[in-house]
């Protein structure tokens, strides 16, 4: 058996993460290294998995692949593998933790009265802040790797109790309420997400019990195996019956729906992005949130694909309304962070609906657009950050005339919006596009709505960009400072990397096709051509 | 020389990156890299376009092909470029008058802090527009047009810390934005018609869709173009948009980037010669926006906005040519080129006019400034004569070219055009003679401003005239060159195509129609500025001034139709996700937490009391069976 | 005399005891009617075992006098203990057991 290459990247975060959190209370900063040279190890398998990945068309679909027994009784393996889209969603994650930590430096510092704790404080926040992240990565980059349902379960729900902890712990000292109102709303905002995420796993949970339950009726023995599962549909051993297979689809979609998240169960995400600190929230919206729509891609279509098909109105019909729904929302805000927030809403809007219209460029833009949206939500969000952290306000009408005293700020942030607003030449521009051709060469009038959702979206970023940017500066922001030479280190890469793949997707596409190629296969489609080759077939 | 094609995108674009990354340690140096890479740009297009010229006239055409963009099954884009006579009119045009832009702004912005960035975004603009014109696919056309939007909104809103610049940049970028989603909508049209977007393969096949589809996709392309150029319905934010440094009105707001929707309908031509009802509607917007640009253009006192209203006007003029089909084509280029040339002069010589008399826009406030500026008067006054149609100058022969079209489309249709435009042409004249009478003769009405400093009008250092004096040539020459021998004509036919109605008027009467209007329009204006002196402040005028220098209500419109509502709409929605949506969510939390609340009340700590529940059960469980039992 | 009326003494007995415990105050009364109860049973198991004719009744008997035993000497423990705390043997006065 050759190196287990997923296992050592997820385990490398995971130990990162113990270590972290065992570092001295008096070593915070020592923690802090640890923590950025763990997720830069974890950047390096990341990389050797790219590498290692065959993207040739008649390569495995799964590779990678690792397979050890665990709970033999109920079927139940350790089996990790990926197909394109998870080797683009592990590097994502593995590239932006380390942007994270370097934006998150100094958000879990105790705060100036606090320094001079005695050292035998047993509560050591710094170390705690890095090693929840860490360990939010490693099982994050688990549940992208895991073939085994159960296995995918236990990540999936895992991850909440360090996003948990992450966003009632360290929240932003940036508030209208004082600092009690401020750790009420935190905690509200923390139940509120976990609640929100059980119930979805609750729901999943009993699918996945239904479905283990039809696996051991018709196959000789129950499995989580979504490799087995597959084959054995395939082959016609497995043959659900239809209302079985839709109950089952909706257990698992519902789960997902609150993870992505979809409207009308959208309404965690901003209490949680709006009361963490920005690192927080870029890992809510870029990276947990992803492994909803992520499993939608694997687990919904993969294992249902019937249902999948009689639910696909129902979830166009929902995603078109995230989308127009969460842009109106982004534009009524006036807090800055809410509104990125819904404007994620509005993308996962999108990222749905691509995968729901069962094109290979729609299926092929959502993936793209898990990765764009990513670092584009990443690049506006952490400059929002920055620039809450000096201000200490949240409230977008506090800002005004920033460009003025601190450009490099402003113009970061412009980009980052432009990023978000999907401008052609940076990479929102064509996974947006290739989500709306899917849409559009299927169902016309779900793709000309869509379309609304541009300008929407122009709206929202240039009036935050103008209110907060643009016009006399405000009294209190006269001596803003520009950006810091650590903060400018997280952000330009980012930039560079959305502007790389505005330019030049092709390493992307090359790796994402061939898997969307074999989903689409699952759910028995293909793309519809195009009007005037069937006119002229007719003739 | 394919290989040329990328560098001259690549030229500018470099620059921008070099300039906005390489920060404050350029400043010095950075206009001047900005303009000699432009002048690269130039130099690059001269030699390319000599190559062409070399060629016979059905070969001239050149591709590269760069990179494949993003292949998505069938889904192909590639980063491909093509050149043919269309585009390289453009790219001469784009380059030479941004070349001369880039120069006179080393003037015009000497005094301003972050001229670096004025001249990284002056480079972005030229790249992006160069990506729009040498695009050989819709999609990276789609990439230059929203490139040179959002150029256009960096230099819009330059001056940001004025609240008003950085409003009607953002206006600008939104109205683009609605035209985008026709241009994306039509590249879905196309996509799913033709299974590509590449020009050669969608125009070649185009006459094989349906006319409906064609339509479509020709309604779609005009709802683009009307954002880009300012047309009707879409036509709100130019006016705004002089809000930004002159020399970007000149660049961008007159000369290049708001003629890029009549290059984007010239470019589609075979989609819509195969589609008459998009072709109908084509010269119905060029029409009215002729109007309605020439009547703003009248009422209003900022020279800038004047001239904006203009541009709008001629653009009008472009459309309804390329609205015409074949019969227009060339001659919406044509006037396009001669417009790019007398308009960029015009606005080039309101910069000069503003950067004399500390940037007051208010024309009411000048007079008798010949005396003061006489190159700007010179220059500017040639520009004047070009684009009212003077016998002989650009504008005589483009205009007449179109008018001569539009009578050319036949029956009730052609003279209503043939009337709308002359009637145009006699506004065209009116307002710019008042420009001209207002600006330069009478008295002067200026006054110290209100921090009691004077203007002393003086003439403009030479990095600014010698670009105006250039253009002024090109003002009085090109139009006559491009008609010698018809030059231009066999110039574009090879793309374009070139077709000549039966018009029912003789081509040599609609030119002396065209003079005979002009010279009513210049008498009318002199009539009421040039006979008497011009009061300093706007007298109340008639409902229709008013609501002209209002921009005939298209904001108030706009307002009362999409941002209260759409305000509206956004407010109701925040209250409904709070109380509805989320409220549902909230309930069931409080409902879970009250049935709680409830139940826990009846653990009340008396033993008796559980004794009886206990009872109670015990009792529940001998009758459930012996129930069970019975049954 | 016919065995079935033991078991309604036995039911008269149980339901005198179950009166006892849900309306005395007086722990220790409470106390001696749950022993009321448990004999009741005791009762019943007996006859029982004399109609089948089994022993199963009488063992089962026998276990419930063990843990009746066992019972009363935790119980009785209890109640000293917490009338020696409270002064006061009623059941009602130590209602502590709710949040």
């Amino acid at each position: 058996m050759s190196f287990p290459l997923l296992t050592a990247t997820a385990l490398t975060p995971a130990i990162g993460a113990i270590v972290t959190a065992a570092v001295p209370s008096a070593r915070r900063t020592a923690a802090k290294w640890i923590a950025l040279a763990f997720s830069l190890a974890t950047v390096g398998f990341a990389a050797a998995i790219v590498l290692r990945f065959d993207t040739d068309a008649g390569a495995d679909r799964y590779q990678l692949t690792e397979s050890r027994s665990w709970i033999e009784d109920f079927g139940v393996r350790y089996e990790l593998g990926v197909d394109g889209i998870g080797v683009a969603m592990i590097a994502l994650t593995a590239v932006l933790i380390p942007f994270l930590i370097g934006a998150g430096w100094n958000d879990a510092d105790p705060k100036e009265d606090e320094d001079e704790a005695p050292a035998s404080r047993r509560w050591r926040p710094t170390q705690g802040f890095f090693a929840l992240i860490l360990a939010v990565e490693a099982m994050v980059v688990l549940s992208f790797a895991a073939t085994d349902i159960f296995l995918f379960y236990i990540f999936f729900e895992a991850m909440l109790i360090p996003m948990y902890f992450l966003i009632g712990g360290f929240g932003d000292r940036a508030g209208e309420q004082g600092e009690e109102g401020q750790a009420r709303q935190r905690s509200y905002a923390a139940v509120k997400f976990l609640l929100y995420n059980l119930v979805g796993g609750l729901v999943m949970l009993a699918a996945l019990i239904g479905l283990y339950v039809a696996t051991a009726d018709q196959l000789e023995v129950g499995t989580f195996s979504l490799q087995a599962i597959l084959e054995a549909r395939g082959s016609g051993e497995l043959d659900l019956a239809t209302s079985t297979e839709r109950w089952l689809f909706l257990g698992f979609f519902v789960a997902f729906a609150i993870k992505a998240p979809l409207w009308p169960v959208h309404t965690w995400l901003p209490n949680a992005m709006g009361e963490s600190t920005a690192p927080v929230a870029v890992l809510i919206t870029a990276v947990v949130d992803k492994v909803g729509t992520f499993a939608m891609l694997r687990f919904c279509l993969g294992l249902f694909p019937e249902a999948s098909e009689w639910a696909t109105p129902v979830v166009i019909t929902l995603a078109l309304v995230s989308i127009i729904y969460g842009a109106l929302l982004a534009l009524g805000q006036r807090d800055m962070k809410r509104l990125i927030a819904y404007a994620s809403i509005s993308h996962f809007g999108f990222i749905v609906l691509g995968i729901f219209v069962m094109t290979s460029q729609g299926q092929g833009g959502a993936t793209l657009y898990m990765i764009n949206h990513g670092i584009a939500t990443a690049a506006l969000m952490l400059v929002a950050g920055f620039l809450i952290s000096r201000r200490g306000s949240r409230l977008i009408s506090d800002y005004g005339g920033v460009q003025k005293t601190a450009p490099v700020l402003a113009g970061t942030f412009l980009i980052g919006g432009l990023g978000t607003l999907s401008l052609p030449g940076t990479g929102p521009f064509i996974s947006e596009f290739l989500v709306l051709v899917g849409t559009f060469s299927r169902y016309e009038v779900a793709g000309i709505i869509a379309c609304a959702g541009i300008v929407l979206a122009a709206l929202y970023v240039l009036v935050l960009y103008q209110r907060t940017m643009t016009g006399p500066v405000k009294p209190g922001l006269e001596k803003l400072p520009d950006l810091r030479v650590r903060e400018l280190a997280v952000v330009a890469p980012l930039i560079a990397l959305l502007i790389f793949l505005g330019v030049y997707p092709q390493p992307l596409t090359d790796i994402v096709n061939p898997a969307v190629e074999h989903t689409l296969s699952d759910v028995d489609q293909t793309d519809p051509a195009p009007h005037l080759e069937e006119v002229e077939a007719g003739q | 020389m394919e290989s040329l094609i990328g560098l001259l995108i690549g030229a500018p674009l470099l620059g921008a990156a070099v300039l906005l990354v390489g920060g404050r340690r350029l400043d010095r140096v950075g206009h001047l890299l900005a303009t000699l890479l432009a002048a690269v740009s130039f130099v690059l297009a001269v030699v390319l376009f000599l190559d062409l010229l070399g060629e016979e006239s059905e070969a001239r055409t050149l591709h590269q092909h760069l990179f494949t963009w993003v292949p998505v099954a069938d889904f192909q884009a590639d980063v491909a470029f093509r050149l043919d006579p269309l585009s390289m009119t453009f790219v001469l045009l784009i380059t030479s008058v941004g070349t001369l832009i880039h120069l006179y702004s080393i003037g015009y912005m000497e005094h301003d802090e972050r001229r670096r960035r004025f001249f990284a975004y002056l480079n972005l603009f030229l790249g992006a527009m160069l990506l729009l014109v040498l695009a050989d696919n819709y999609l990276l056309l789609y990439v230059g047009w929203e490139g040179v939007g959002l150029a256009s909104f960096l230099l819009i809103g330059f001056w940001q810390h004025k609240p008003s610049a950085a409003t009607a940049a953002k206006k600008a970028f939104i109205v683009n934005r609605v035209g985008d989603v026709g241009l994306s909508i039509a590249i879905l049209l196309m996509f799913t018609t033709f299974g590509t977007f590449a020009f050669e393969p969608v125009l070649e096949n185009a006459s094989g869709a349906s006319e409906a589809t064609l339509t479509g996709i020709g309604l779609m392309l005009l709802l683009a173009a009307c954002g880009k150029s300012a047309q009707v319905p879409l036509q709100s934010w130019l006016g705004d948009a002089m809000e930004g440094p002159t020399p970007v009105s000149a660049l961008i707001h007159a000369a290049t980037m708001v003629t890029a929707g009549v290059y984007l309908i010239t470019r589609s031509g075979a989609v819509f010669d195969a589609a008459p009802d998009a072709q109908t509607v084509v010269v119905v917007v060029g029409a009215v926006t002729l109007l309605f640009g020439a009547i703003v253009g009248c009422a209003k006192d900022d020279i800038k906005k004047a001239l904006a209203g203009s541009t709008m006007s001629q653009i009008g003029y472009m459309m309804l040519a390329a609205g015409l089909g074949p019969i227009g084509y060339v001659f919406a280029i044509m006037h396009l080129v001669t417009h790019g040339f007398f308009k960029a002069g015009l606005f080039l010589g309101a910069g000069s006019v503003m950067h004399g008399m500390n940037d007051e826009v208010d024309m009411r406030r000048y007079g008798g400034l010949r005396k003061h500026m006489p190159i700007t008067f010179a220059t500017f006054g040639l520009a004047y004569l070009a684009i009212i149609g003077f016998p002989y100058l650009s504008g005589f022969f483009s205009k007449d070219e179109i008018i001569y079209a539009g009578f050319s489309k036949g029956g009730t249709e052609g003279w209503i055009l043939g009337g709308v435009m002359l009637l145009g042409a006699a506004l065209t004249a009116y307002y710019m003679t008042r420009i001209m009478l207002l600006t330069f003769f009478g008295e002067k009405r200026w006054q110290p401003d209100a921090s009691g400093h004077e203007p002393h009008p003086h003439e403009s250092p030479l990095t600014m005239t010698i670009p105006m004096i250039i253009l002024a040539f090109g003002s009085v020459g090109a139009g006559f060159f491009f008609d010698l021998n018809e030059n231009f004509v066999h110039w574009l036919e090879p793309v374009t195509g070139l077709e000549h109605g039966d018009s029912p008027v003789a081509h040599g009467t609609v030119g002396i129609a065209a003079t005979a209007v002009m010279v009513l329009g210049v008498a009318g204006a002199w009539w009421q500025y040039g006979r008497r002196p011009v009061p300093a402040v706007a007298p109340q005028g008639r409902f229709l001034t008013r609501a002209a220098r209002r921009d005939l209500l298209q904001d108030d419109f706009n307002h009362a139709a999409f941002v209260r509502p759409g305000n509206y709409l956004t407010r109701g929605l925040v209250y409904l996700d709070h109380k509805l949506v989320d409220g549902v969510v909230n309930g069931t939390a409080a409902a879970f937490g009250g049935a709680s609340g409830r139940l826990r009340r009846v653990q009340n700590g008396f033993a008796r009391s559980y004794a009886v529940s206990m009872f109670g059960g015990a009792v529940l469980l001998v009758a459930a069976t012996l129930l069970m039992r019975a049954v | 005399m016919s065995p079935e009326n033991y078991l309604y003494l036995a039911a008269l007995l149980f339901t005198l005891g179950a009166c006892g415990v849900l309306l005395r105050r007086n722990a220790i009364v409470v106390f001696m009617c749950v022993e009321l109860m448990l004999n009741a049973a005791n009762l019943a198991l007996v006859t029982f075992s004399r109609m089948h004719g089994n022993l199963d009744g009488q063992i089962m008997a026998f276990f419930v006098m063990v843990v009746a035993a066992a019972e009363v000497v935790v119980g009785l423990a209890i109640i000293v203990t917490v009338y020696r705390s409270r002064h006061s043997a009623s059941v009602d006065d130590a209602s502590l057991m709710k949040l």
